[in-house]
Parts: structure tokens; C-alpha cells; sequence
């Protein structure tokens, strides 16, 4: 028996090994191709079904995910520790309860489901509000990333809080300092370790992010100046693209090429939050 | 190696000599760089009582853990030293679930699994494989009858048995225990959690068994042992102090004056 | 005497500012889902009907119904769980019953952590590369399962886990002193009492699995298939990605048709999550120690 269950905990390894495998395997022969790591990196120019000169510059697709997700950063960074600092300190009951489905309810809801929303309700109303051609955007994708994310932040960050001994309070507050004296000086310090790997795993959200992002952002190859441009991500890359690309092409190596940069990246990404959270256990 | 068995107590059987259920040599624990205890070597007769008392910290529990090989399941625990059980010494047997069959434990706060009533006395004989519900039938009510909980619970046998008070949960431990037909009954604190009335019923369930079996009872009430134990052992802080017959001890004729001195509650 | 200073009024007037300031975050953040589900239902309402539910789709999927969606995805799901449920729930009891602390034992929690984080996008690319071509499962409802499998695997493990982890030590340490084996203890003593906590894991893992749309698209789902899938080694439709080719690739859909497909979306996916939680409420008033 225990054999058995041995076998399933350590599926989880072979399947993480197994991810990144397939997708080398496939992207590898690209890597040793058509790849040029110095164009890949600073070209701007994504335009790998060009019959002659084909060029994989992956820098604005690099740039619209970064954009994309700081503009969610934004949103929901604030947002998030706000909520959490509310649910975990001040409401108590059915209030906190409430709170707290409702939030889980909020993570919930499918990507595809906040594209739709992007698409039609945020485009007209970015449209209307700022007077700007086109309403989708980092703005638009960006906000939307935003409340996708904001959710697992909330959660994450209210356990944080919670993980700090309630004795600290009683003696912050045994001195007569204000309940938001408290949680300033002596419940955030305390839950710093928490509330950053909170904001890591949000990043990590964001940057992988599919779905939501491809609908929402324009889908147009541009460096961004302003929160009002089109943008495009790497993950909508490969969502919008690999269907039309034959196995085994240059093309179809470039996006398990891009996926492999984003496997790296969302890996350190987890790997530092949970550094990052044993810091506190440690302490 | 074997000392003469006790003649202690109005109520002991008087059949020496009997052979020692239990020898203990040189035995000391550690976890991880603690010592937890050093150097203790005791024996344990048939049909004894044997008593532990000693303040908090002392070892107690940490040799209870080591009789029936609960030390197996915390990796830090390193166990040196001998424990022979009926003969045998504990790391020399086939399988550790076969010896824990053979030595019931009844824990400091109370532990009704949360299974019915009924299915906490049957758990361990349908572990041994006991599958006829007559034959568990009369377990369930021979044990639960001993532990002086069958009059309680004989009309709700199907409630849950984490669910009764602590008292009843206690003895419901210990019937579950007897359910395993035990050699050796072990004992740790167990009034800890449990109103008085509801402990002086167990001393006196505990005095019947004696007949059927040997038990250690692990005590942080002085005065209990005294009710209870024919011999008694003084454990402080990791060292056995001194072993002798309870009657003797709390007459004062001790060979340590920490023993006295403890017992007079003049410390611990 | 015990007059309050200056300092201690302006502290609880700053006080009441803050908390009034959190408060709004909370509700800022919550307020989308609210309007979300407002204007679904208001746009979307109308369009379902019994015809919408159970008709296929027609004229290029600009009239008629998303009956082949809708089922499709639940044979996905239901084909994700039969493979992920197990071995979710292995795992689980692996890590909290047998597993030491040790390295394998955190590169396990690691590989958990990362199995969750990885993007959806990188597991269909991993779907392609494992499923479709390595075992030659081709595009299917099998490899599109598989990779939606191994994607929500961590909700399994990490809800299993917990439960297993709420029932206390000491009920295991008595059942151990009767002579039981490790895995006696977690069949009569430990699974009875994590049963419904692993249930409201799965539950959560329905709706998560139900409403993924990017680790299906190149792996067994389609924009349309004409008939209903007969056997794991078909193509499917799927809810999740009718509702983004008709709302991006098609033209000429009216406007409140994909309203319609997301309301039906998202009232599984949040209805499934309103049974789990509502499981959960049940199960913390029904204490059993």
C-alpha cells in the first residue's frame, strides 16, 4: 500500500520533469536552428510566416506580457493587501465569512469568462470613458489580469496574517495602541515573508495567464507607450498561433521555444515564493 | 536478575514466585541531542502494579512510548539499551503490530476514535481478523462491562465514541485496550482529564484487572500511586531516582531523600 | 483624569479612515463579480432555452444550440477526474501519512507547487508534445483529459491533504496501540473522516476543470464537430472554447448568443464552487470529536 502511494507522490515530480522534457524536445529543434538568441531577445519583429525571412523577435511579446502584468500588479497589489488587511483584522463573522466566499467565488471564474468580459464590456467602456479608438489594450487586459489575480493574493495574504500568534496583538494592544497601530507596526512586519510571496505568486498568475489576456489585450505586435496600446503576450502567442503551424516547422519550434521561457520563468517565480515562505517557518 | 516478587498490598495474589513480564536494562532515550532518559533498569512483575510517579519532564512518557515501540514512528527518538517483554526483547519480535496487540494503552486525555461506540471496543479484535458479530458481540460487552461503561452506553451503542464525555471516553479507551485480551496494560496519566469520581472508579476497575494482567500506571498524583501501585518507581528529570515498594516509600524509608521530598510534595 | 489626549482622539479617527479604506478595497474587489453576473444573466438570460441546452449549433454556429459543447465538457471532465482523483488522492495520503522530512519530500511539495503555477498554455504545449504526439493518442477527449488531469492535480492533492491532515494525531497514535499497520489506520480511522473533505476537493476540481479553456484547445477540443464524440479517441466540442471562437472567430453571431454560452459556463463552474463551499459550512457545524 504504501508502495502505491509512493508511486502517486511521486507522479507529481514525473509530471513537472515530464512538462519541461516534452517541451524541449519539441522546441529543441528550433533552439539549434532558426534560433538566434541575440534577435530572439532584442528584435522586436515577430513575424515567423514571412515565406523569406522569417524573424522570431520575442521582445514585444516579452514587453506586452511585462505591461500587461504590471498593469495588473497595479490593481491588484493595493487591492488585495486591502481586502486581506480587512478580512483578516477588522471584519469578524458572518461578515468575514461572506467576504471570503464571495472572494473565492471571484477566483472562480473562468479565464475564457473574463476575455468575454474584456471583449465586450471593458472594450466599450474604455472606449466611452477615455475617448480612445480602440479599447483593447494593456488598460483593459491589465485591470482584468488584475481581478483575476487578486483573489489568490487576498487568500494567500490573509493566511499570512492569520499566521501571526495572536499574542502579539494582545500585548500590542495591552499598550493602547489603535487596532491599525497594531497591524502597522507589529501584525505586517511580522507577516512580511507572507505578504511578498502573496504578491510573487500574483506575478506568476499574471504572466501565465492565457486566455483573458489573448481576448483582452488587442492582440497587435507593439512595443507599448501608453496604457491605451494593443499589446501582445507570450501566452497568446502560442494560443493564437499554434494552431496554424505544422509539426516539427521552425515556427512551431519558436512557441515550445517561448514556452519553455515561460515554464523558466513561472519555475523561478514558485521556486522564490516558497524560498520565501520557508523563510518564515524557519524564523 | 529476577528480585524476589513483591508481597505488597492486602489484595495481591500471593503465588510467587512469578516470572518477570517485563525487564528493562540500561535503557536510555535521546531525541536528537536530548536526553531524555538515562540508564534505567527495572523489572516488572505478574499481576503488579507497577507505579511511575515524577514531576513533568521527567521521562515517563517517553518510556511508555519505547515498551510497546511507538518510538518506531518518530525518527528523532533513538532507543538504546534492552527491553525484554514476556521474555523477549521488543526489537527481536517478527512484527511490531504483533507485540502492540499484547500491550494496551490508555493515553493522558482521552481518546474515543471517531468510529460508534461499538466499533471502538471491536476495532482491534476485527484487526486480528474477527469477523463474527456474535463473538464480537461479547467482547464489546465483556470489555466494555470490565472498563464499568457498559451500564452508560448499553442503549446507545451506535453513537460516536468521540462524541461521549471524558470520563466516558476514558474508560471507553480502556475497554478498548482489554478488547486486545492484554499482557501488560499501560497507563499514562490517565486521570489527567477526568473528574474524580470518575477516577476512583477506574482504581477500582484497575484493581480488578490486576488479577487478569500486569499494568504500569504512569501518575502525576503521588496519592494514587499510593492506592494503586505495589511498587513504585521515582523518575526526575531523565534519571530513575529509586525503585521500591510503595508501602516503603511513603513510610520514608527511601535510599534517596529526593524520593521523600517529593513525595511530601516538598517539591515537583 | 483619564481624559483622552488630543493624540489618542486624532489615532482613533485615523483609525476609522483605514478601516473604512480596507473596506471599500473588499468591496471594489468584489463588486466586478456581482456585475459580472448581473449583466450575464441580463444578456445572457433570455438567449437559454430548453432548445439552446440540448440542440447542435447551426449556420456556422450563429443560430441553434451548444448541446455538443455541453457535453463535451463533461466527458472531459469526467475522464480528467477518473485519472487525476486517484492519483491526487495517493499522493495526498502519501505526503501525509507515510512521507518522512526529507528532500524527496520537498521536491515533491516543489514539483506540487510548480505543477499549479505552471501556465495553463505550457501544459497544453506539454498536452502536444506528451499526448498528442509522443503516445500517439492523437487530438482527443483522452489527451485533452490527461492534460487537464495533470494541470488541476494539485487542487486534489492540496484538498486531500488538508483533510487528511485535520484528523488528529491522536487517533492514530490509539489506533497504532491496538497493533494496527500504518494502512489499517488510514482505512478505518483516517480516509472515513477525510472522505468529505476530499469530496469537497473534488467538487472544486470539476469547476476548475470545467471552465479551462487554453490546455484543451490543441489537444482534444475543437471549434465544431458535427457529431457527439463516441469513444476517448475522439475530438470534442467544449463549452469553454465555444465560447471564445464564437465570440473571436466567428462573424456574424448576434450579440447576446455568447452571453448566453457564458452564463451556462459560468452557472456550472460557480455552482459547483457554491457546492463545494456549502459542503464545507455542513461539514465544519458536524463535528464528529
Amino acid at each position: 500500500m504504501q508502495g502505491i502511494m509512493y508511486l502517486g507522490g511521486i507522479s507529481a515530480i514525473i509530471f513537472i520533469i515530464g512538462i519541461f522534457v516534452f517541451i524541449a524536445k519539441e522546441g529543441l529543434p528550433f533552439l539549434f536552428g532558426a534560433f538566434d538568441l541575440k534577435e530572439f531577445f532584442t528584435s522586436p519583429r515577430w513575424i515567423p510566416t514571412s515565406e523569406n525571412n522569417p524573424t522570431y523577435g520575442a521582445l514585444a511579446l516579452i514587453l506586452g506580457t511585462a505591461s500587461v502584468t504590471g498593469m495588473a500588479m497595479i490593481v491588484a497589489i493595493p487591492f488585495s493587501l486591502g481586502a486581506a488587511i480587512f478580512i483578516g483584522e477588522f471584519a469578524t463573522g458572518k461578515t468575514r465569512e461572506t467576504l471570503k466566499i464571495l472572494i473565492e467565488l471571484l477566483a472562480a471564474i473562468p479565464s475564457v469568462v473574463w476575455g468575454f468580459i474584456g471583449l465586450t464590456i471593458m472594450n466599450g467602456l474604455i472606449i466611452k470613458l477615455f475617448n480612445v479608438p480602440i479599447g483593447l489594450n494593456v488598460l483593459n487586459a491589465g485591470i482584468i489580469l488584475g481581478l483575476m489575480a487578486a483573489p489568490i493574493m487576498t487568500t494567500i495574504a490573509e493566511d499570512s496574517l492569520k499566521a501571526v500568534p495572536d499574542k502579539y496583538r494582545e500585548a500590542a494592544e495591552a499598550m493602547g495602541a489603535t487596532r491599525w497601530q497594531t497591524i502597522r507596526r507589529v501584525v505586517l512586519p511580522a507577516a512580511k515573508n507572507g505578504l511578498v510571496s502573496a504578491v510573487l505568486l500574483g506575478v506568476g498568475r499574471g504572466f501565465g495567464e492565457t486566455m483573458a489576456v489573448l481576448m483582452a489585450s488587442g492582440h497587435s505586435i507593439n512595443i507599448p507607450h501608453s496604457v491605451f496600446d494593443s499589446v501582445r503576450a507570450l501566452t497568446a502567442t502560442i494560443a493564437a498561433e499554434l494552431g496554424e503551424t505544422a509539426v516539427g516547422s521552425p515556427h512551431y519550434g519558436a512557441l515550445f521555444t517561448l514556452g519553455i521561457l515561460l515554464f523558466i520563468i513561472t519555475f523561478l517565480i514558485n521556486l522564490t515564493a516558497d524560498l520565501v515562505v520557508r523563510g518564515i517557518r524557519k524564523k | 536478575m529476577p528480585q524476589a516478587p513483591p508481597d505488597a498490598g492486602p489484595d495481591a495474589p500471593s503465588t510467587p514466585p512469578a516470572p518477570p513480564v517485563l525487564e528493562v536494562e540500561n535503557l536510555s532515550i535521546r531525541y536528537g541531542d536530548v536526553s531524555a532518559l538515562r540508564n534505567v533498569s527495572l523489572s516488572v512483575h505478574e499481576h503488579e502494579i507497577f507505579g511511575i510517579i515524577g514531576p513533568a519532564n521527567s521521562g515517563k512518557t517517553s518510556f511508555l512510548k519505547t515498551l510497546n515501540r511507538m518510538d518506531r514512528f518518530e525518527s528523532h527518538m533513538r532507543v538504546e539499551g534492552h527491553i525484554r517483554f514476556l521474555g523477549r526483547d521488543v526489537r527481536a519480535w517478527r512484527n511490531v503490530y504483533a507485540l502492540r496487540q499484547h500491550i494496551g494503552v490508555v493515553f493522558p486525555l482521552p481518546v474515543g476514535l471517531p468510529l460508534s461506540i461499538y466499533d471502538n471496543v471491536a476495532l482491534s479484535p476485527r484487526l486480528r481478523g474477527v469477523t463474527d458479530r456474535r463473538e464480537l458481540d461479547v467482547i464489546v460487552e465483556r470489555c466494555l462491562t470490565r472498563a464499568a461503561l457498559w451500564d452508560e452506553v448499553k442503549d446507545r451503542l451506535d453513537s460516536l465514541g468521540s462524541l461521549l464525555s471524558g470520563g466516558q471516553q476514558q474508560r471507553l479507551t480502556i475497554a478498548r485496550a482489554l478488547s486486545q485480551d492484554p499482557a501488560l496494560l499501560l497507563l499514562d496519566e490517565f486521570s489527567i482529564a477526568v473528574d474524580p469520581v470518575t477516577t476512583m472508579r477506574i482504581e477500582d476497575v484497575l484493581k480488578e484487572l490486576r488479577k487478569e494482567m500486569t499494568i504500569i500506571m504512569v501518575t502525576n498524583l503521588v496519592q494514587q500511586a499510593r492506592r494503586l501501585a505495589d511498587r513504585t518507581a521515582f523518575f526526575l528529570t531523565g534519571d530513575c531516582v529509586e525503585i521500591g515498594r510503595t508501602d516503603d516509600l511513603f513510610e520514608g524509608k527511601v535510599k534517596d531523600p529526593r524520593t521523600y521530598d517529593y513525595i511530601l510534595g516538598r517539591f515537583g | 483624569m483619564f481624559k483622552a489626549t488630543e493624540l489618542n482622539l486624532r489615532n482613533e479617527q485615523r483609525e476609522k479612515r483605514w478601516r473604512l479604506l480596507f473596506l471599500l478595497m473588499a468591496l471594489l474587489l468584489i463588486l466586478p463579480v456581482l456585475i459580472i453576473l448581473i449583466l450575464l444573466v441580463y444578456r445572457g438570460g433570455p438567449v437559454i432555452s430548453w432548445s439552446f441546452l440540448f440542440e447542435f449549433p447551426r449556420n456556422g454556429m450563429t443560430e441553434g444550440g451548444i448541446f455538443p459543447a455541453l457535453l463535451g465538457t463533461i466527458f472531459l471532465v469526467v475522464v480528467a477526474l477518473v485519472f487525476s482523483v486517484p492519483l491526487g488522492v495517493a499522493a495526498a495520503v502519501y505526503l501525509s501519512e507515510y512521507a518522512p522530512d526529507n528532500w524527496l519530500t520537498r521536491t515533491i511539495n516543489l514539483a506540487i507547487i510548480n505543477l499549479a503555477g505552471v501556465p495553463s498554455i505550457v501544459h497544453a504545449l506539454f498536452g502536444v508534445g506528451a499526448f498528442v504526439l509522443f503516445f500517439e493518442f492523437g487530438t482527443s477527449i483522452l489527451a485533452a483529459s490527461l492534460t487537464l488531469g495533470i494541470m488541476t492535480l494539485p487542487v486534489v492533492i492540496v484538498a486531500t491533504r488538508e483533510s487528511l491532515q485535520a484528523v488528529p494525531h491522536a487517533f492514530r497514535e490509539a489506533c497504532w496501540a491496538l497493533g494496527a499497520t500504518r494502512w489499517q489506520t488510514i482505512r478505518r480511522i483516517v480516509l472515513p473522516n477525510a472522505v468529505s473533505g476530499i469530496l469537497t476537493g473534488i467538487i472544486l476540481e470539476v469547476s476548475r476543470t470545467a471552465g479551462e479553456t487554453a490546455p484543451i484547445m490543441f489537444t482534444g477540443a475543437a471549434f465544431f464537430v458535427p457529431f457527439l464524440p463516441e469513444s476517448v479517441y475522439d475530438q470534442t466540442m467544449a463549452l469553454s472554447l465555444h465560447l471564445y471562437t464564437i465570440s473571436t472567430q466567428v462573424t456574424g453571431v448576434p450579440e447576446d448568443l455568447p452571453f448566453g454560452v457564458a452564463l451556462v459556463l459560468i452557472g456550472i463552474v460557480l455552482s459547483m464552487n457554491a457546492l463545494s463551499i456549502a459542503f464545507r459550512v455542513y461539514l465544519r457545524n458536524k463535528k464528529k470529536w
